[in-house]
C-alpha cells in the first residue's frame, strides 16, 4: 500500500521492479530499498533477534541497526533498509527455524530467560568436558548471524583501489557539502547515501570504515575497497538518533523519527495507523504522519514512565505515564549523539557534556577536522537513562539482546567499568558497533553506580565503523605464481606441477624412479630456472664476496666455480649456492630457489654499511637454467656446441660461455645430482630452443622428486629442508667452507663460539621414515629425520638426520621411530653414492 | 601500521612498500666475547622513543636507508642514506 505521491519522493512509480521474498513474487519501484518494498508489501517482521529470537521490524531505516538484516541473493546480513532494490533479487529470512514470522527458536524468549542470563556461556555447558563438541555443535547452529555465503553464488569480485587526495570529506550532509565546496583544490567527498551533483568529486554510496595513521581511510563502496590517503580529513558524519530505554523498546512498531521521515518522504509508505510520539525528536515527525494519514493517539516530550506492550512481538499498546494507549506505531527519540567514532579512532578525546547529555569530540589530532552535528552542533536537553514502567524486557543493546537486567547483573558481579561490562555482556559489540547503545549503556552504568557519565566514559572506538564483508578486506583472490620460461614444456609433457615458494615446478613426469635411472644410466634434463641468479660486479666485488661468505672468492681464478654458504652474524646457515668468477671483477652467484630476493637484499644491506665499489644485480627472471646430467652428457652436448668439452679443457667446476643450439649459454660444470653434468644458463627468451635441442639429443626430463633422490644419494644438503634457523657450519659438517684467516666476514665473530648440540649425518635403513621422524636414544628424543628416500642405486632407504654428537659416528646404530615402532638405522658420514666424486670429474 | 615513510629517493610512500630491518646496531669485532656477540645478535634496545633503524624500499627503488622514528607515535623525524663505514674491518 503506497501513499499518494509525496513531495520529493525517491520512488519512480512508472518503473515497477519484481523480486522474490521467501519464494513469493513481490513488486516494488525503482528507487525503493529492499526494505521499503517489503514494508510496502505488508511485511512488518524483518528478522529475529540474536539471542532471544524476538521478532524485529524496521527501526532506523538508515542502515545502522541490526533489525533488518536478511539474506539477499545468498549474501547474509544485508541491511535491507538501505539496500537498493534490483530486479529479480532473492530475499530470504535468516537465523530462523521456520520463518521470521513463525520462528521455532522463539521458544528461547519464552522459557530461556532464567536459563540464559548474561554470560551464561562462560558458566554453563562446560561440564562434562567431553560433551563440549556436542554443545559446540548445537551452539554454533543457534548462534551467529546468517550463513557464510557460498563462493559460487555470485558475490562477484572484490577489488582494492588506491587513491590519494589533499582533502577527504566524510559525510554528505549540509555541513560536509559546505566543507567540500569551501576547499580550493583536490577534494573528495564520501557519502553513505545517494550521491549528489557537485563541483567536487563525490564517492557514493560509500562508507568510510575507519581512520588509520598517516591519514589512511578505507572506504567500502560495493565490491570495491578504496584505500584513500588524505592530506587532511574533514569528518562530517552527523549525529545518530538514540533509542530510549523502556520495557518493550524492541517491539515491531517502535521506530526512530528519522526512519519514519524516510519512510513517508522517500518511499511514500504509511508507517502505521495509530501513533504515539515520545521525546523531543519524535514530535518533529508530526508533519509526515499527518501527510500519511496516521492518527496521533498521544505525544509526550518528557514522560516519567513508559512501557510498550504487544502480541507476538508486535506493538499493540503503550503505557505512557500510567495511561494505556492503543497504537501500532511508537516513535521514540532518545536525542542525538554526535557520530564521533572515526574521530576517536584518529586519536581525538571524547568528553561527556552534561548540559546536552552527549559525548563530544575534543583535542583533534593534526590533519583532522570536524564540522556540523558530529562536532556537537546539536541543541537538546538530556533524557533520563531509563523510563521505568511495567513490563519485562528493556533492551540496552538490540544487536546482542542485552537488557538492563543483564547490565545490572554484570555490575553486581563486579564488572563495573564500561570496558569490563562491554566484554561481559557484549553491549556495544554487535553489528551497530555502539551507534544505538553506547550512550545508553553509559547512562545506565552511571545511574546504577551513582556516578556520572564522565566518570564512566565510552568504550574504545575501533574500525570498522560499519559491518563489512570479509571479501572486501581480503580483496581479489590472488595466488601469485612464478613460472619458469619452460613452464609450457612441462605442461605439454604432462608434468605434475607443485609449489615451491612462489614458484611452480615440475615435480615428476609420471615415473620418478625411471627419471632417476635415466640420470644414472644415460642422460637427464631438469629445469632449474628457479635458482636465484645474481651478478656481482666492480673493483670491490672480490673483497665484498670475501666478506659476505665464510669462504674466500678473491683467489678464485676466472672461469672457476666454488660452492658457498651464506651465514648470519650469529653463524647460522641462511642460504647456499655456487659462485662462478667470470672475470677479474665479475662474479655470477646462484642462490636457492626461494632465497634469491632475501640474499640480494642481504648483500645490498651489508654493502650499504660497507660501501664496496660493486654492483649487485638480480638476474633471476632474465635467465633460464637447466641441468643436463648423466654419463652421456658430454657426447649429447658436443654436437650442439662448437666448444671443446674434453675433460681436460672443460673441467669439473669450470664456468665457460658456450653456444648451445645457437643460444649463448653460461655453462657451469657442477653436479648437484652427482653425475657428469652441465648447468646451462641462457636468456629466458631462448630457453625453449636449448631445452628442445637437448631433449632431441636424448635427454629425459626429470622433476624435483628425482632430483631430491639423486642429491640425497650424494648427501647434498637442501638449505631450509635439512637445515633450520639453528644450524651452523660446524653442526652441518661444512666447516671446510670457513676461511678463518680472513680479517672479517659475516659470521666470523661467531666461529669461536659455535656449538654443536646436534650434527647432520646420513643414515641407511630398511624402512622409510617420514620426514620429521624422531631419532630416539635411551628413551628420549635425540634427533630428527630431515630427508629420506628409497634409493634403488644404494639398495636401501637413505636419509639425512640431525643426531646428538655422541652418536654422529660412522657406523653407529641409531633408532628412528616409524609408525610407533623403533627401527634401526646406521650412520653414514660419506656420500651414499660415488663418495669420491669420480663421476662428477669424469 | 599505515604511516608514511620518506624514501630518500622517492619521497613519502606508504610503509607497506618497505622492509624493516630493525635497529641500527653496533657490530662488535671478530674477537668479541660470547656475551658481546649474543648482545649484538639477539638483543635490541626496543626504546619507547626515537630510534635509528634500517629500512629497504623493497617495492620501490630498492635503496637501503636509515630512518629516525619515534616508536610511540610512528612519527618519522628523518631519513637518510648513511655514508658507508668503509671497507675496513671493525676494530
Amino acid at each position: 500500500m503506497r501513499l499518494r505521491s509525496q513531495p520529493g519522493e525517491r520512488i519512480d512509480r512508472s518503473h515497477p521492479i519484481q523480486f522474490t521474498y521467501a519464494g513469493k513474487e513481490l513488486t516494488g519501484f525503482a528507487g525503493d530499498t529492499v526494505g521499503s518494498a517489503l514494508f510496502a508489501a505488508g511485511r512488518r517482521v524483518f528478522s529475529r533477534s540474536f539471542k532471544y529470537h524476538r521478532p524485529r521490524g524496521l527501526l532506523c531505516c538508515s542502515g545502522r541497526c541490526p533489525n533488518c538484516m536478511m539474506t539477499v541473493d545468498g549474501v547474509p546480513n544485508v541491511r535491507v533498509c538501505v539496500e537498493p532494490l534490483r530486479p529479480g533479487v532473492d530475499v530470504r529470512d535468516q537465523n530462523v527455524l521456520g520463518s521470521a514470522d513463525r520462528d521455532l527458536l522463539g521458544v528461547v524468549d519464552k522459557v530461556g530467560g532464567p536459563f540464559t542470563p548474561v554470560g551464561f556461556y562462560y558458566r554453563t555447558m562446560i561440564r562434562p568436558r567431553r560433551a563440549w563438541p556436542l554443545y559446540e555443535k548445537v551452539l554454533r547452529n543457534l548462534a551467529g548471524l546468517g550463513r557464510v555465503a557460498d563462493a559460487r553464488n555470485g558475490h562477484g569480485r572484490f577489488d582494492t583501489v588506491h587513491r590519494r587526495v589533499d582533502v577527504l570529506v566524510i559525510g554528505g550532509g549540509p555541513a560536509g557539502r559546505a566543507a567540500a565546496a569551501a576547499v580550493d583544490g583536490d577534494v573528495l567527498l564520501v557519502d553513505d547515501r545517494v550521491g549528489h551533483d557537485a563541483p567536487y568529486d563525490v564517492l557514493a554510496p560509500a562508507t568510510a570504515l575507519g581512520i588509520y595513521e598517516g591519514g589512511l581511510v578505507p572506504v567500502a563502496a560495493g565490491n570495491v575497497l578504496y584505500r584513500i590517503r588524505a592530506g587532511r580529513i574533514v569528518v562530517a558524519t552527523g549525529a545518530l538518533e538514540q533509542l530510549l530505554l523502556f520495557s518493550g523498546n524492541d517491539l515491531v512498531g517502535v521506530m526512530l523519527p528519522d526512519g519514519v521521515r524516510r519512510m513517508v518522504d522517500e518511499w511514500a509508505v504509511k508507517p502505521g495507523d495509530r501513533a504515539v510520539l515520545v521525546g523531543e525528536g519524535a514530535v518533529g515527525v508530526k508533519l509526515q504522519l499527518a501527510r500519511a494519514g496516521v492518527e496521533i493517539a498521544a505525544a509526550s516530550l518528557r514522560p516519567e514512565s513508559l512501557s510498550a506492550h504487544g502480541r507476538r512481538g508486535r506493538l499493540t499498546s503503550v503505557l505512557l505515564d500510567g495511561e494505556g494507549v492503543d497504537c501500532d506505531l511508537l516513535v521514540v527519540s532518545g536525542g542525538l549523539q554526535p557520530a564521533y567514532s572515526l574521530l576517536a579512532q584518529a586519536g581525538a578525546r571524547i568528553e561527556y557534556e552534561p548540559r546536552r547529555g552527549i559525548f563530544v569530540p575534543t583535542e583533534l589530532p593534526d590533519g583532522v577536522a570536524v564540522v556540523g552535528a558530529a562536532a556537537g552542533g546539536i541543541d537538546q536537553t538530556p533524557v533520563a537513562a531509563v523510563l521505568d514502567g511495567r513490563g519485562d524486557k528493556c533492551f540496552v543493546c538490540i544487536c546482542e539482546d542485552v537488557t538492563t537486567k543483564d547490565v545490572k547483573r554484570a555490575l553486581a558481579e563486579g564488572f563495573d567499568s564500561i570496558e569490563l561490562a562491554k566484554r561481559y555482556t557484549t553491549v556495544t559489540m554487535g553489528p551497530c558497533q555502539g551507534k544505538l547503545c553506547q550512550l545508553a549503556a553509559t547512562r545506565l552504568l552511571a545511574r546504577e553506580t551513582d556516578t556520572d557519565e564522565s566518570a564512566i566514559g565510552t568504550t574504545t572506538a575501533r574500525p570498522p565503523w560499519t559491518p563489512v564483508e570479509l571479501g572486501l578486506l581480503a580483496g581479489r583472490h590472488h595466488e601469485p605464481a612464478k613460472r619458469t620460461p619452460l613452464h609450457s614444456r612441462h605442461e605439454t609433457l604432462g608434468a605434475e606441477m607443485i609449489w615451491t615458494g612462489q614458484w611452480r615446478r615440475a615435480f615428476q613426469y609420471g615415473d620418478p624412479a625411471a627419471e632417476v635411472r635415466a640420470v644414472h644410466d644415460s642422460l637427464g634434463l631438469i629445469d632449474v630456472s628457479t635458482l636465484g641468479k645474481v651478478l656481482v660486479e666492480g673493483p670491490g666485488a672480490p673483497a665484498l664476496l670475501d666478506r659476505l661468505y665464510p669462504n674466500r672468492f678473491s683467489d678464485l681464478k676466472p672461469g672457476r666455480i666454488r660452492y658457498g654458504v651464506v651465514t648470519s652474524d650469529g653463524g647460522r646457515i641462511m642460504d647456499d649456492g655456487t659462485v662462478a668468477r667470470l672475470g677479474d671483477e665479475l662474479f655470477y652467484v646462484t642462490t636457492t630457489s626461494t632465497g634469491s630476493e632475501g640474499v640480494v637484499e642481504w648483500f645490498e644491506w651489508w654493502n650499504a654499511i660497507w660501501g664496496y665499489d660493486a654492483e649487485i644485480v638480480n638476474v633471476t627472471g632474465a635467465l633460464a637454467a637447466m641441468n643436463l646430467a648423466g654419463p652421456r652428457a658430454r657426447e649429447a652436448l658436443a654436437p650442439l656446441t662448437g666448444a671443446d668439452l674434453a675433460n681436460e679443457s672443460f673441467r669439473y667446476l669450470d664456468a665457460k660461455e658456450i653456444a648451445v643450439a645457437g643460444v649463448p649459454c653460461l655453462a657451469l660444470r657442477i653436479g648437484f645430482v652427482g653425475e657428469l653434468g652441465y648447468e646451462l644458463h641462457c636468456p629466458a627468451t631462448d630457453a625453449g630452443v636449448v631445452w628442445d635441442a637437448l631433449v632431441a639429443a636424448g635427454a629425459t626430463p626429470f622433476g624435483l622428486e628425482a632430483q631430491r633422490v639423486l642429491r640425497l644419494e650424494k648427501g647434498h644438503v637442501i638449505v631450509g629442508q635439512d637445515t633450520d634457523s639453528e644450524s651452523n657450519l660446524l653442526s652441518a659438517r661444512m666447516q671446510w667452507t670457513i676461511k678463518d684467516d680472513k680479517p672479517d666476514f659475516v659470521g666470523k665473530g661467531a666461529v669461536p663460539h659455535l656449538q654443536v648440540r646436534e650434527r647432520l649425518v646420513g643414515f641407511t635403513a630398511d624402512v622409510l621414515p617420514p620426514e620429521g621422524a624422531q631419532v630416539v636414544r635411551e628413551g628420549r628424543i635425540a634427533g630428527r629425520v630431515t630427508s629420506a628416500r628409497v634409493s634403488e642405486r644404494v639398495g636401501r632407504v637413505i636419509g639425512l638426520a640431525w643426531v646428538e654428537p655422541e652418536i654422529a659416528e660412522e657406523g653407529a646404530t641409531i633408532a628412528i621411530r616409524v609408525d610407533g615402532a623403533m627401527r634401526d638405522a646406521a650412520v653414514t658420514l660419506a656420500a651414499f653414492y660415488d663418495p669420491e666424486g669420480t663421476l662428477l670429474r669424469s | 601500521m599505515s604511516f608514511l615513510l620518506s624514501c630518500p629517493h622517492c619521497g613519502p610512500r606508504p610503509v607497506d612498500e618497505f622492509r624493516f630491518q630493525g635497529e641500527v646496531t653496533r657490530r662488535p669485532g671478530a674477537d668479541a666475547s660470547l656475551r658481546e656477540l649474543t648482545d649484538y645478535v639477539y638483543f635490541r634496545d626496543n626504546v619507547a622513543g626515537v630510534q635509528r633503524e634500517w629500512w629497504y624500499h623493497r617495492t620501490g627503488c630498492k635503496v637501503w636507508f636509515v630512518a629516525e622514528r619515534d616508536t610511540r607515535t610512528n612519527e618519522v623525524l628523518r631519513t637518510e642514506i648513511p655514508s658507508p663505514a668503509g671497507a675496513a674491518a671493525p676494530r
